[in-house]
C-alpha cells in the first residue's frame, strides 16, 4: 500500500508485561492493586502465606510486609521455594522478602522480625496496611487482635491454615462489601426486553420485518432474530387476547410457529436467523425479573437512608432501586449480542438499546444527584460509575463480611447463626465439613496446650512419634466435642447412624492432620496460595464474587468446599 | 499410625535435614494410605528419588518448582519457546534480563540453583522431537501444554507406547490447563483410563466466523479484525508472512481493522484487542497457574508415593475442574473412557461424525478444524474403497484434489466408515458417516 498508516500509540513496557491479566481485570483493577499494601504475618513452615505473596507481587501489587520471626533452619529449605542455603541461621522475614522482591521490581517489599506479639502492640502499627493475611498456627490472642482491627478499620482480614494434605482458609470482610464488576458468564447477561419493549424497539422490529413473506430469500436471511421474535410475539398476542406465551407449554407452541415460519427451500436448508430466534425463545421470553439477592440490595439498611457519608454504591443502588419501583424492570444495560443480520441493521438495532440505556441512565442519575442533593453530598459521584452500575445492575453482589471464629483458650466454639445450615451440611454426603471440625480441633489444642501469653511459642501436634497416638486421640475428642456443641447449637437431631458416620470422618480427618505433625506439603501450600491469592485480588480489585467466608481443600480428594462460618 | 524411622521432634541432622517436613509423610501412614501399596521409610524415599519424571509447558515453572519440592530429584524438561515479557507476570522464574533467552534453559538452571541436589535436564525444542525410546525413560509425565495439539500428540505417544507384557510401560500422564480464574487438572492411565482424546469434546474450540460475514457483513469489532487478518493481508501485504509478535504488522492489521469498523459504524477497534484475536490470546494469571500445576504435582507426588490415594486409578475420579471467578468451585468426577475413542478405544467401533450431505468435500475438510470431536486441521481421508483426499504427499494431493468440488452424497454412503489421519498426530481416526 502506497500510504502507510500513521504511528499507533502501541501499549507501554507495563501494558505489555501485564497484558495477561489487564484482559481480564482491566487498568481500573490494575491501579487498584498498585494501591495496595499486604500484610503477611507468617509462621509455622510458613510456605502457603509466601506462595500466596509470590502470586502477588507476579501481577503487581504495590507494597507488601512480612513479619516473621523465624530464623532460617534446614527443614525451610526443603518446602519454601524462597529460601537458599547461604540465608541459614538468618531472619526468614528479611531472605523471603528479598527473593520475593527480585519476582517485579515494580514491587515495594518491606519485612519485620520482631516477633508478632510485642510487634503488633505497637500503637497504629498495622495503619499502613490495606489487607491482612495470617497464617496458621497463631496464639487465639493475636488472631483476636487482628480480628478486632479488621473490625475497626474495615479491613478484609484473611487466616489461612495448610497443613500436610488439608488446607482451609477463612476471610473476615467489612460488613457491607459490595460488588459491582462481578463479570458474569456472558451467557447469563443478555437482557433483551422482548417481553416488555419499548417503541422505539417496536418500531425497529415492525420495520424490519414489514413484508416478511414477500421478501427476498437474501434479506429474509437476514431479519435480525431479535425483529423476527417481536414479530411472531405480536401476532401470537392477536390470538390470545393481547397475552404473551404465558407457560412452557405455550413457549414451545411459540417456537414452533417461529421454526416453521422459516424457509427451507435454501441451500442450506434451513435459516441463521430463525435458527436464533428458535433458540432463543426459551431462554429470552421471560420477564426481566431481577433476582431476589438484587432487590434485597435495594432494601437494606444502607440504601434506604443515605447519609452525607453513605459509600457512593449505596446512592446509587437506592436510584436503581427508585426506578425499580417505578417501572418493575432495571435499566436497560444496552448490550445486544451477535446475531446474523446485515451490519447496518445490527449496528441499527444496537443503538435502539443503546439510546434507550442512556436514557434510562440518565433517570438514575438524575436520581442519585437528588440524593446527593438531600444528603448534602459534597463530592458528585462519577457519572461513569452509575453507568458500570446500570450496566450490571442484574448481576451485583453484596457480600455481608463476618468475623470467623477464633477458637478460644476456654470455652466453647460458637457457630451462631450460621449453626443450623452447618449442621444441615455435615450430613451431606462428601462434605468437607469434618476437615474443617478438624481444623478447628487443632486449633483448640493449640490455643490450650500452649501457655497462656502470646509471647510462649506454640504447641504443634504430632512432632514427635512417641506422641502421635495420644496426641490425635486428644485431638479427636476436642472435634467430637465441637460437633456435638455444633448440633447443640442448631437444636438438630442427627440420625444416629449418620452423626456415627460423621464421626468416623471427623476422625480420620484428624488422623490425617496430626500425621503432618504441623508440616506443610509445597503442592497443597502452593495450591492454597493460589486460590486465596485469587480471592485477595477479587477483594481488592472489587471484581467477580468472593469466597463467603471460609474454604475447605482436602488434597487427598482434590476437592474443595466453601461454608459460612 | 505407625512410623517407619525414627525422627526427633523438631529439626533432624544428616542429608534428610532439609526434607523433615516432606518425612513425616514418607515415614507415616495415614488413614487412606493403602497398606499394600504404601511402604513407609526407606523404600518409598528411595523409589520417589529414583523416579525419573517429565514436564513441559506453560505451566513449566511452576510444575518444575513443585516437583523439586516434592522431593524427586531427576526432572526432564522440553520447552521450545523464548521467554516474551508478557511471560513475566506468571512466569516466575524469568526476569526482565532473561528476555528472548530459551525457557527450558532458563528454568532448569534457576530451579537447579535454588533447590539444592535435584537435577534438572532441559530440552529447548518440540515435544514431538523426541520418540518412544525418550519418553519410556520416565516414570511419569506431568504436563500443562498450551496447545491441544501437543496434548494429543503427547496422549496418543503415550498410549501407542503401552505394552500390556510391560508393567513398565504404561506412563501415567498428568495435564492441567488454565484460562483466567479456571481451570483443570486430570490424570490419564493410558489405554486404561479416560484419555485426552476421550475428553476432547470438553475442549471445543471457539466457533469460527463464517467467511462471508467477515467478507460482506461485519457487525462486531472482531469481524473487522479478522478481516483484516484473513482477507486483508492476503490481499496486499501476500509477499510477507504475517508475524503475530512483529508490532509493525499487528499495527498494520489494526489500521485495516479500524478503518473498516469506520466503514461499517462499529465500534470497539483496539490495538489490545487486534492482538488478542489475531494471537488468540488466552488470558493467564499467576494464582490459577499456581493452583493447577500445584494440583497435577499433588496427584504426581501421591501417585509416586503412594502417600495418599491419587486420581485417576481406574472407576474412581480422575477430572478435576476449577473456578474460581464466583466464590470458589470445583467439580471433582470420573471422566468416563470411551469405547469409540480413536486413541484409546476398541478400535473396531467408529465414532459417528454428522454430515450434511450437500456439502462439497472440501467444506468438511475444513469443518473437520472446528468440529469439536475431531480438530483435524490438516486431515487426509480415507474411506474403505478409495482415497477421497490425501494432503500427506504432494503427489496424491494432486491426484485427489478433483474430489473437493464434489458433494459429500456422491463420494460416501451413510453409515460408511472413513480413517482419517493427520499428520500432527501418529494415530488414524474412524468415523463412521452420519447424514444430517
Ligand atoms: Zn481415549
Amino acid at each position: 500500500m502506497a500510504d502507510l498508516p500513521p504511528p499507533v500509540q502501541g501499549p507501554t513496557a507495563k501494558e505489555k508485561k501485564y497484558d495477561r491479566q489487564l484482559r481480564l481485570w482491566g487498568a481500573n483493577g490494575q491501579v487498584a492493586l498498585e494501591k495496595s499494601h499486604i500484610l503477611l504475618i507468617n509462621s509455622g513452615p510458613g510456605v502457603v502465606g509466601l506462595e500466596t505473596l509470590k502470586n502477588l507481587v507476579l501481577p503487581g501489587i504495590g507494597n507488601f510486609t512480612i513479619q516473621d520471626s523465624a530464623v532460617v533452619s534446614e527443614p525451610d529449605l526443603g518446602v519454601n521455594f524462597f529460601l537458599e542455603e547461604e540465608h541459614l541461621g538468618g531472619s526468614r522475614a528479611e531472605h523471603t522478602c528479598g527473593l520475593l522482591k527480585e519476582l517485579n521490581p515494580d514491587v515495594n517489599g518491606n519485612f519485620v522480625s520482631e516477633p508478632v506479639e510485642s510487634w503488633i502492640s505497637h500503637p497504629d502499627v498495622l495503619f499502613p496496611y490495606t489487607l491482612i493475611l495470617a497464617t496458621a498456627p497463631i496464639h487465639p490472642l493475636v488472631l483476636s487482635t487482628l480480628s478486632a482491627y479488621a473490625d475497626t478499620a474495615q479491613i478484609p482480614l484473611f487466616y489461612v491454615h495448610s497443613v500436610g494434605f488439608y488446607s482451609h482458609f477463612s476471610v473476615h470482610l467489612p460488613p457491607a462489601f459490595p460488588v459491582v464488576d462481578t463479570h458474569p458468564s456472558p451467557e447469563t447477561t443478555s437482557d433483551l426486553r422482548l417481553l416488555k419493549p419499548w417503541p422505539e424497539l417496536l418500531e425497529y422490529a415492525t420495520q424490519k420485518t414489514a413484508n416478511l413473506q414477500g421478501m427476498s430469500p437474501d434479506d429474509h436471511g437476514h431479519v435480525p432474530f431479535v425483529a423476527l421474535l417481536l414479530h411472531f410475539l405480536e401476532e401470537w398476542k392477536k390470538e390470545h387476547n393481547g397475552e404473551v406465551p404465558q407457560n412452557y407449554k405455550e413457549k414451545t407452541a411459540f417456537r414452533e410457529t417461529v421454526s416453521k415460519a422459516a424457509r427451507t427451500n435454501t441451500p442450506e436448508g434451513g435459516e441463521e436467523n430463525f435458527d436464533e430466534a428458535v433458540a432463543a425463545v426459551l431462554k429470552s421470553l421471560n420477564p426481566p425479573e431481577p433476582s431476589s439477592s438484587v432487590k434485597d440490595i435495594f432494601k437494606a439498611p444502607e440504601s434506604l437512608l443515605i447519609r452525607h457519608n453513605s459509600p457512593s454504591f449505596w446512592v446509587i443502588a437506592n436510584a436503581i432501586g427508585l426506578f425499580y419501583t417505578k417501572y418493575g424492570v432495571l435499566p436497560v444495560p444496552g448490550a445486544v449480542p451477535d446475531m446474523k443480520a446485515r451490519s447496518a441493521d445490527y449496528i441499527e438495532l444496537q443503538n435502539v438499546y443503546k439510546s434507550k440505556a442512556r436514557k434510562d441512565l440518565a433517570e438514575v442519575v438524575e436520581s442519585v444527584r437528588f440524593l446527593e442533593r438531600n444528603a448534602n453530598r459534597t463530592a458528585q459521584i462519577e457519572e461513569k460509575n452509575v453507568e458500570a452500575f446500570c450496566k450490571n445492575a442484574a448481576h451485583i453482589k453484596l457480600v455481608r463480611g463476618r468475623p470467623f471464629p477464633v477458637i478460644p483458650r476456654e470455652g466453647e466454639v460458637k457457630f451462631g447463626g450460621q449453626a443450623r445450615t452447618l449442621a444441615q451440611q455435615l450430613s451431606f454426603p462428601d462434605s468437607l465439613l469434618p476437615i474443617y471440625i478438624a481444623f478447628l480441633a487443632w486449633d483448640k489444642f493449640t490455643a490450650t496446650h500452649s501457655p497462656q501469653a502470646a509471647s510462649s511459642a506454640l504447641i504443634i501436634p504430632g512432632l514427635s512419634p512417641t506422641d502421635l497416638a495420644s496426641e490425635t486421640e486428644n485431638i479427636t475428642s476436642l472435634a467430637f466435642t465441637i460437633v456435638s456443641d455444633l448440633v447443640k447449637e442448631a437444636s438438630a437431631s442427627p440420625d444416629e447412624a449418620d452423626f456415627a458416620t460423621v464421626k468416623t470422618q471427623i476422625g480420620e480427618c484428624v488422623q490425617e492432620l496430626v500425621r503432618a505433625g504441623g508440616a506443610e506439603l509445597h503442592n497443597i501450600a502452593a495450591l492454597t496460595g493460589g486460590i486465596v491469592s485469587q480471592e485477595i485480588i477479587k477483594v481488592v480489585t472489587e471484581q467477580y464474587v468472593p469466597v463467603d467466608n471460609t474454604c475447605v481443600f482436602d488434597g487427598v480428594r482434590s476437592r474443595t468446599a466453601v461454608f459460612r462460618v | 499410625m505407625a512410623e517407619a524411622t525414627i525422627t526427633s521432634s523438631s529439626t533432624v541432622a544428616g542429608p534428610r535435614a532439609k526434607w523433615t517436613y516432606l518425612d513425616k509423610f514418607l515415614n507415616r501412614t495415614g488413614p487412606f494410605t493403602d497398606p499394600d501399596s504404601f511402604q513407609p521409610g526407606k523404600t518409598v524415599i528411595e523409589s520417589l528419588e529414583r523416579s525419573k519424571v517429565f514436564g513441559a509447558g506453560g505451566l513449566g515453572c511452576e510444575i518444575l518448582k513443585n516437583l523439586a519440592l516434592s522431593g524427586f530429584k531427576d526432572i526432564h524438561v522440553i520447552d521450545m519457546d523464548t521467554i516474551d515479557v508478557s511471560n513475566l507476570n506468571r512466569q516466575f522464574l524469568f526476569r526482565a534480563a532473561d528476555v528472548g533467552s530459551f525457557k527450558a534453559d532458563t528454568a532448569a538452571r534457576f530451579v537447579e540453583k535454588r533447590v539444592k541436589g535435584v537435577k534438572i535436564t532441559p530440552y529447548c525444542g518440540k515435544i514431538q522431537d523426541k520418540d518412544e525410546a525418550y519418553y519410556m525413560q520416565f516414570a511419569m509425565i506431568v504436563c500443562g501444554l498450551d496447545s491441544i495439539e501437543a496434548r494429543r500428540w503427547i496422549n496418543a505417544t503415550l498410549v501407542g507406547m503401552v505394552d500390556e507384557q510391560d508393567p513398565d510401560s504404561l506412563k501415567p500422564l498428568i495435564d492441567g490447563g488454565t484460562e483466567g480464574f479456571k481451570g483443570q487438572a486430570k490424570v490419564i492411565l493410558p489405554t486404561m483410563t479416560s484419555c485426552i482424546e476421550c475428553q476432547l469434546d470438553m475442549h471445543a474450540p471457539r466457533a469460527a466466523v463464517p467467511l462471508c460475514t467477515l467478507a460482506t457483513i461485519p457487525r462486531q469489532p472482531q469481524h473487522c479484525i479478522e478481516w483484516a487478518h484473513i482477507i486483508a493481508w492476503e490481499e496486499h501485504r501476500k509477499e510477507i508472512t504475517l508475524d503475530t509478535d512483529d508490532p509493525e504488522h499487528i499495527t498494520w492489521l489494526y489500521q485495516q481493522a479500524l478503518a473498516r469498523a469506520q466503514e461499517f459504524n462499529i465500534p470497539g477497534v483496539t490495538y489490545s484487542m487486534t492482538q488478542g484475536v489475531v494471537k488468540n490470546i488466552i488470558p493467564a494469571i499467576a494464582s490459577t497457574n499456581a493452583i493447577v500445576a500445584a494440583s497435577c504435582c499433588n496427584e504426581a507426588f501421591k501417585l509416586a508415593t503412594n502417600t495418599n490415594p491419587f486420581l485417576g486409578f481406574p472407576e474412581t475420579d480422575n477430572y478435576m475442574m476449577y473456578t474460581g471467578d464466583e466464590s470458589v468451585y470445583t467439580y471433582t468426577f470420573e471422566h468416563q473412557k470411551k469405547d469409540d475413542c480413536p486413541v484409546c478405544g476398541l478400535g473396531t467401533i467408529a465414532r459417528p461424525l454428522e454430515v450434511s450431505p450437500n456439502m462439497t468435500l472440501q467444506d468438511f475438510v475444513e469443518s473437520l478444524a472446528e468440529k469439536p470431536e475431531a480438530q483435524l486441521k490438516k486431515p487426509s481421508i480415507r474411506t474403505g474403497e478409495k482415497s477421497l483426499y490425501i494432503q500427506s504427499l504432494a503427489d496424491l494431493e494432486r491426484q485427489t484434489r478433483h474430489n473437493l468440488e464434489k458433494k459429500m452424497v456422491d463420494l460416501v454412503e451413510e453409515g460408511e466408515e472413513m480413517v482419517i489421519t493427520d499428520k500432527a498426530f501418529p494415530t488414524q481416526f474412524k468415523y463412521k458417516v452420519v447424514f444430517k
